[in-house]
Parts: structure tokens; sequence; C-alpha cells
């Protein structure tokens, strides 16, 4: 039977939204942290660690975000013969993507610091970790801020593809109170309503970020 | 001993020989100038003694240390040879006082007290004590400049190597850099510096060297080799420079 399309269903979209923003959290750290690690191999100087971040860039980029859920849901399983939920199958590939594609960002980000910086470090006896610590990565972060928060912002509204694995976060409740109530327009209106409210301030912060970072020091 | 030894150094950028079977020593106390134009392997030099630059086929020797040998540790010695570059690269990000004593307290490992003293001494002798807590950008080019002169001090080097560090000021900024130059010289301290300033070479420099093409093309006591070119090449270079 069909029912209507009630304000406690908007109140079930709410806490699905909850689950969007845990799996965006989950998937920004591990991605940060991936990411982080990245970066550093790509600019580090052993050509064998360029070569194996270049190539896991490469990699992940290259195959749709759908296909590493399916990868991880569904792949899993068969490849190595364990079970995961959605939740853990949607942050490992969450994590994946979120560290190839910020650990490109961050890499783009240590590359804009002029090499004579690199040089000014090198020439002071400190080491690369040093130069990295103390002189790359506290310019690089100024610029790194736009683009980071850019990036999470597409994390946020890209987390609605882990719906097709069964994860329930906001899109998923969308499509099942849209199956329950078969008003379409209006839960979607809802649940993009929610995603803005989620996503405005962010770019709004952002666009802040970079006003103070352009005149700060 | 020599302080600084090159045997047959050459050096290419690709198929671009910059160094060319180069041989000279530097003795303590010695104030090298190296002139010549623009490509001739100047700077390159320098940035090959501290390392900077790999070497393809020769040897360079600072105080018993091979620099171009892979099982040195050219951490330990860019700690006893200072570069200053044209273009200063002081850490825009830190304080002048950050900048001088980052490398002490990392590298060194001194106290923040220690090295807050050691600031200001060095920043004392370049005569900027005042600005210690100032950021690069609030700094005249010429104060930028001598402030990553006293972070060279700071490491207590004993080679100083100075990389055209006056041409990109104007002459009056330039003036007050190289009064601090002179002064660091007459501390003692052995420098070499590549330099377009044939004044202050004459005056400054107990050697000066020519080069041209890669290669070392004239040398000699300043005064009498800026006095008297052996070579066309020197005296076409004078005529360039000093009209």
């Amino acid at each position: 039977m069909i029912r209507e399309f009630t304000l406690n269903d908007v109140y079930y979209l709410l806490l699905a939204a909850r689950w969007t923003l845990a799996l965006t959290s989950i998937a920004f750290l591990g991605g940060g942290a991936v990411g982080l690690i990245v970066a550093v191999m790509r600019i580090s100087p052993f050509s064998s660690l360029r070569l194996a971040s270049t190539l896991f860039v490469n990699v992940v980029q290259g195959i749709p975000l759908l296909a590493w859920l399916f990868v991880f849901f569904f792949g899993l399983p068969i490849l190595v013969g364990v079970r995961v939920s959605p939740w853990a199958a949607a942050v490992a590939a969450y994590a994946v993507y979120a560290g190839a594609f910020l650990g490109e960002i961050w890499r783009g980000c240590l590359q804009a610091i002029p090499r004579q910086q690199w040089e000014a470090g090198a020439s002071l006896a400190l080491s690369f970790a040093s130069q990295l610590r103390y002189i790359i990565v506290p310019q690089a972060i100024r610029i790194a801020i736009p683009p980071t928060v850019g990036f999470l912002v597409q994390l946020i509204k890209n987390t609605s593809l882990a719906a097709v694995i069964g994860f329930v976060e906001l899109t998923r409740e969308g499509q099942l109170t849209t199956a329950a109530t078969y008003r379409p327009f209006s839960v979607y209106i809802v649940v993009a309503a929610i995603y803005f409210s989620m996503c405005f301030p962010l770019t709004q912060w952002s666009r802040r970020l970079e006003r103070t970072l352009r005149v700060a020091r | 001993m020599s302080l600084v030894e090159l045997e047959d150094v050459v050096k290419r950028f690709g198929a671009l020989t910059v160094l060319d079977h180069l041989n000279f020593r530097v003795e303590p106390g010695e104030i090298i100038a190296v002139i010549g134009r623009s490509g001739s392997g100047k700077s390159t030099l320098l940035r090959c003694i501290n390392g900077l630059e790999p070497i393809q086929q020769g040897r360079i020797v600072f105080d018993g240390v091979t620099v171009n040998d892979p099982t040195t540790d050219l951490r330990k010695l860019r700690q006893r040879v200072g570069i200053v570059f044209q273009s200063y690269n002081l850490f825009p990000h830190l304080s002048v006082e950050k900048n001088i004593t980052l490398a002490p307290r990392v590298v060194k490992r001194m106290e923040d007290d220690a090295a807050r003293r050691l600031a200001v001494t060095v920043l004392a002798r370049v005569g900027l004590a005042e600005k210690i807590d100032a950021y690069p950008d609030q700094l005249s080019g010429g104060q930028q400049q001598r402030v990553a002169i006293a972070r060279s001090l700071a490491m207590q080097p004993q080679l100083m190597l100075f990389d055209e560090i006056t041409s990109a000021l104007d002459p009056e900024l330039t003036g007050e850099v190289l009064k601090v130059l002179e002064q660091v010289a007459g501390e003692g301290m052995t420098m070499m510096l590549v330099t377009h300033e044939i004044g202050f070479a004459r005056r400054v420099a107990t050697r000066l060297i020519f080069m041209h093409a890669g290669r070392i093309w004239e040398q000699g006591r300043a005064d009498e080799t800026l006095a008297n070119p052996r070579t066309p090449e020197l005296a076409n270079f004078l005529e360039a420079v000093l009209h």
C-alpha cells in the first residue's frame, strides 16, 4: 500500500544523512592518510616509491568509483573468501578513491613550492624529512586547503553511489522512501536540500579561507 | 692541507659540458672571487662544491672528505659549507629568528634559548638585530640577503659560498650587502664568491678566477689579473663589464 510522504519520512532522511556524514568523514580520514603517503611518495627521491605511487594513482583514477564499490563488496568474497558488510566495503572503496585523489592534489601543492626552498633547506643540512616538515608542508598547506575542501564536497555527494551496494545513506533512504510513498519529486527535493545544506557551508568556508590565506603569510 | 681540492672535475647537463676538467685548490682563509660570463660555469662550480649538483668525472674534496663519494654524508658536509643564493631563498612562512634558528635547532639539536641568542649574535654581525621578529616580506631585498648570510653564518661553516648574491639588488642595497661580506671576510672566513662586482673583487678578494667555457681561463691576484688580462677573453669580458 502506498502511504503519504510525511514529516516522519523527512526525519528518517535526516537520520540517514548521518550515515552520509559518517561515510564521508571516515573516507576522508582514511583517504587523507593514504593521500599523505601517496603525495610524499610521488615527490620522494626514490624512483621505486615514485613508480609505485604513480601506478596506484593511475589505477585508482582510471577505474570508476562504482567499480571500486563492486570490487570491494562483490569481489572480496570471491577473491579472498571474506564476506564484507556494505559499510566496510564502502569505507574501503572510498578511502582508496579519496587517497588517490587527495594524493594527487597534495602532490601538486607540494610541487608548487619553489625548488629553491628545498635547496635552501638542503644546503642548511636539513634531511629530506625535515625539509618537508619544517619548510615545504607548512607552505603547501596554505595552497592545499581550498582544493582539499573542494574535494571533500565532491566526496559528500559521491557517497550517494554507495547506495548501489545496499548501504543505507541519504540517497538509498530516498530510494526506499520513494518506493513506499511514490512521491519521487518531493522526496528527492528533500534529499537534494539535505545534500545542499551539507555542502554549501563547506564551499562558503573554503571561499573565506581562500580570501584570508591570500593575505596571510 | 687545502680546504677544497678539485681534481679533473667534469660536470655535464645532458650534452652540455658546464665544467670542463677543472683543477684548483682553495686554501684556508682565501677569499676567491669568481667572475665570468653567464653560462661559464661559475654558479655550477659553487653548487658542485657543496654537493647540490652531482659531477660526472673527477673528484671534489672538502677538508679530506670526498664530496662526490656516494657514501659521503652530504648533511655533515653541508654543516661546514654554507651557501647563499642570488634569490635569498628565505623561508617566507618563518620569522627572521626562525629562519636562522631552524637548522641549528633541528640539525644541531640546539636548545631554544641558545638558538635565540645565536640568532641575536649573527643578526648583529649583519647589522639587523632589530629585525629578529620580522618576516621576510617585511624586509628589503638587501635586508633579506643579509638575513640569508646570517642564516648561513649561524651554522658556523668553515667555507662560505656566495652565488651572485647582489645580482638581484639595486646599487644602494648592493652596497649594504657588500659591506657585510667585506666584514665577514675580515673575520677570516674562507669564501668563494661568484660576482659581477669587479670593484669589490679587486678590493676584497685574495685571488681572482676568471671562468670561460667551463674552464679556469685565468687566475691570480685580483688587482694584477684585472689590471693586466693575459687573454683576449678576459680583456673582452672586463671591457663589457666595466663600460
